[in-house]
């Protein structure tokens, strides 16, 4: 009874989120008259309160619970807590443009919490079938968001491509866990790690790249980035705004937890993997971009290079590596949340606009979104005092330092390539003819979160050893 | 000659590429890629059983059973998100599934 007791207390933030998600649909399927907006907020309380039972958990220390497949230590409350943020101010992005766009739902909290469920545990995830399981229920959540503008052809089209292909990821995945399964004969990553270890076998090494075949589709890392542009152009903006956030976060977390605890001895096989999808994903993530005209597609190119970047940390394979990794990821999810509440801005009578050339001069028109706006994008290409560059220079770092000069030139040269298509949209904000003016709907909650995010860029020009130190402890945690 | 775990293994390949080539070949019909997913999870439930009846952990078949449940879970998703689709669309042709170019 007493170890039930403290599994339970253990896995505390999950259940909570668990029994509130559905406490959540219960409240919206039989109170009709209830605003799915009042849904909303409900969730946003909720993920406060899951953050602060996450905060809570004993630090320093690595606690399992349910015969180890649940675990807890530094690392994972780090993760959990940036997924939180990056799923929280999804919410908060959704709910006007919900309302004015007739597509409210109370199902729409429901799922967030689901998805951010799944997310949890993917990253406490201590053995293959508690993965898998977080990882479906993330994953199939994630599949209706993305469907959520049921009556656009879109948005369907979105949800279909982002369903067969995520099925198909996780299969793969599952394939490459079987084969781990077979040659260690435990699902545990603890046992995997002590079973695969310096002698060369090929079957453990297929079933390793199976699983980062799977993986890489979550992260849409190249070569399985392809649903990405379709469904970040297809889904709901402020839906698109969560996946570039929370599900790259976690999956990233996933990654790196499986890499480093179920297969720490086989660092020398997955590093060349990792590289290759790595150099693959930055390279891409340049070229692709510079001809996009949709705002939202160049955003999922974006993406997939800073998963690039990402994946040069990871490559590194040191404790600085990830603690690179997730300074880097922690940066991005509040960068992009701020550039999506730039997007969500961009609002015509028609509609949601969404071209490049409807940003033309933005300056002129609306000068403080357009200064916060070219900010945001200053920090993806990487300039010194903002954020942007923090994270990169980390991340480089972590790869130099372990000899890899060759992946940190390649970050270097593709980010200037990058810098193209970031300063080609600043240069449309300031040069190009005015057009129609946006309407001046931004809701007083996204200014607040544009402000925050102004707020925390600053945060990390006069204070950067508060998310380093924490990010360095979350990595001590990880690499034994 | 005695059946051998080298034996399901590779049967369960077989049935996870005809799956793959079910996705990346088809160009008809949606449905199709949705029995060739279950194939794929079927293949890899047939490694996981015979792994786990070969080494004698039982691990491997709770992890058969949890992906059935979850199977099924998909395959709802799965056709919630198709019918929405053929509202919009009027199709579930492969070759329509072409509003946005990727």
């Amino acid at each position: 009874m007493d170890t039930l007791h403290a599994d339970l207390m253990l896995a505390l933030p999950e259940l909570a989120l668990a029994v509130g998600g559905m406490a959540l649909l219960m409240i919206g399927a039989f109170f009709k008259s209830i605003r799915p907006s009042v849904v909303n907020v409900l969730a946003l309380g909720l993920f406060a309160v899951i953050a602060f039972l996450v905060w809570r958990q004993p630090a320093g220390v690595q606690a399992s619970a349910f015969n180890a497949a649940y675990v807890v230590n530094d690392f994972t409350r780090f993760a959990k807590l940036v997924i939180l943020l990056g799923a929280g101010l999804s919410i908060v992005l959704a709910t006007r443009f919900f309302d004015r766009e007739r597509i409210a739902r109370f199902e729409f909290a429901a799922l967030m919490a689901f998805a951010t469920l799944g997310m949890l545990m993917m990253v406490s995830a201590g053995g293959l079938i508690s993965l898998y399981v977080g990882l479906e229920l993330q994953s199939l959540s994630l599949y209706v968001l993305a469907a959520f503008n049921r009556d656009n052809v879109k948005a369907t089209e979105a949800g279909l491509k982002y369903f067969v292909l995520g099925a198909l990821s996780s299969c793969m995945l599952l394939y490459g866990a079987s084969l781990v399964y077979g040659f260690s004969g435990t699902v545990e990553f603890s046992g995997i790690a002590a079973a695969i270890g310096g002698e060369r076998n090929l079957g453990p090494i297929i079933g390793i790249v199976f699983v980062l075949a799977g993986l890489s589709f979550k992260i849409s890392a190249v070569p399985f980035h392809m649903w990405t542009p379709d469904v970040y152009e297809g889904a709901p903006t402020p839906v698109t705004a969560f996946f570039a956030g929370a599900p790259k976060m976690a999956a990233m977390a996933l990654l790196l937890r499986v890499l480093f605890d179920a297969f720490p001895n086989a660092v020398a096989d997955w590093r060349q993997i990792v590289t290759f999808i790595s150099i693959a994903s930055m390279a891409l993530g340049a070229f692709a971009a510079i001809g996009q005209t949709n705002i939202k597609r160049l955003m999922a190119y974006s993406s997939i290079g800073n998963v690039g970047y990402a994946l040069v940390g990871v490559a590194a394979g040191t404790e600085q590596g990830v603690a690179s990794v997730l300074i880097f990821m922690a940066i991005y999810v509040v960068m992009t949340v701020g550039v999506f509440v730039c997007i969500l801005a961009m609002r015509r009578a028609g509609g949601q606009a969404e071209k490049i050339e409807d940003l033309s001069g933005l300056m002129a028109t609306r000068p403080l979104l357009a200064l916060a706006f070219i900010l945001l994008l200053f920090s993806y290409v990487g300039l010194p005092p903002l954020p942007g560059f923090f994270g990169k220079f980390y991340v480089f770092g972590a790869a130099v330092e372990q000899g890899l000069w060759p992946l940190a030139v390649i970050g270097v040269l593709t980010s200037v390539v990058a810098a193209y298509y970031y300063v080609r949209l600043v240069m449309v904000m300031i040069n190009g003819q005015p057009g129609e003016p946006f309407e001046k709907t931004m809701g007083g909650e996204l200014r607040i979160v544009l402000v925050g995010t102004m707020a925390f860029s600053l945060a990390m020009l006069l204070v950067p050893g508060v998310l380093v130190d924490w990010a360095g402890t979350a990595a001590a945690a990880l690499v034994k | 000659m005695t059946i051998g775990i080298t034996h399901y293994l590779v049967v369960a390949a077989i049935l996870f590429t005809i799956g793959v080539l079910g996705i990346f070949v088809n160009r008809k019909n949606i449905i199709v890629i949705l029995m060739s997913i279950e194939l794929m999870l079927l293949a890899v439930n047939i490694n996981l059983v015979a792994f786990s009846t070969s080494l004698g952990d039982l691990a491997g078949q709770v992890f058969a059973l949890v992906i059935l449940t979850v199977a099924a879970a998909e395959a709802a998703i799965g056709l919630a998100i198709l019918v929405v689709f053929f509202r919009n669309r009027g199709s579930i042709a492969v070759e329509d599934v072409n509003v946005m170019k990727g």
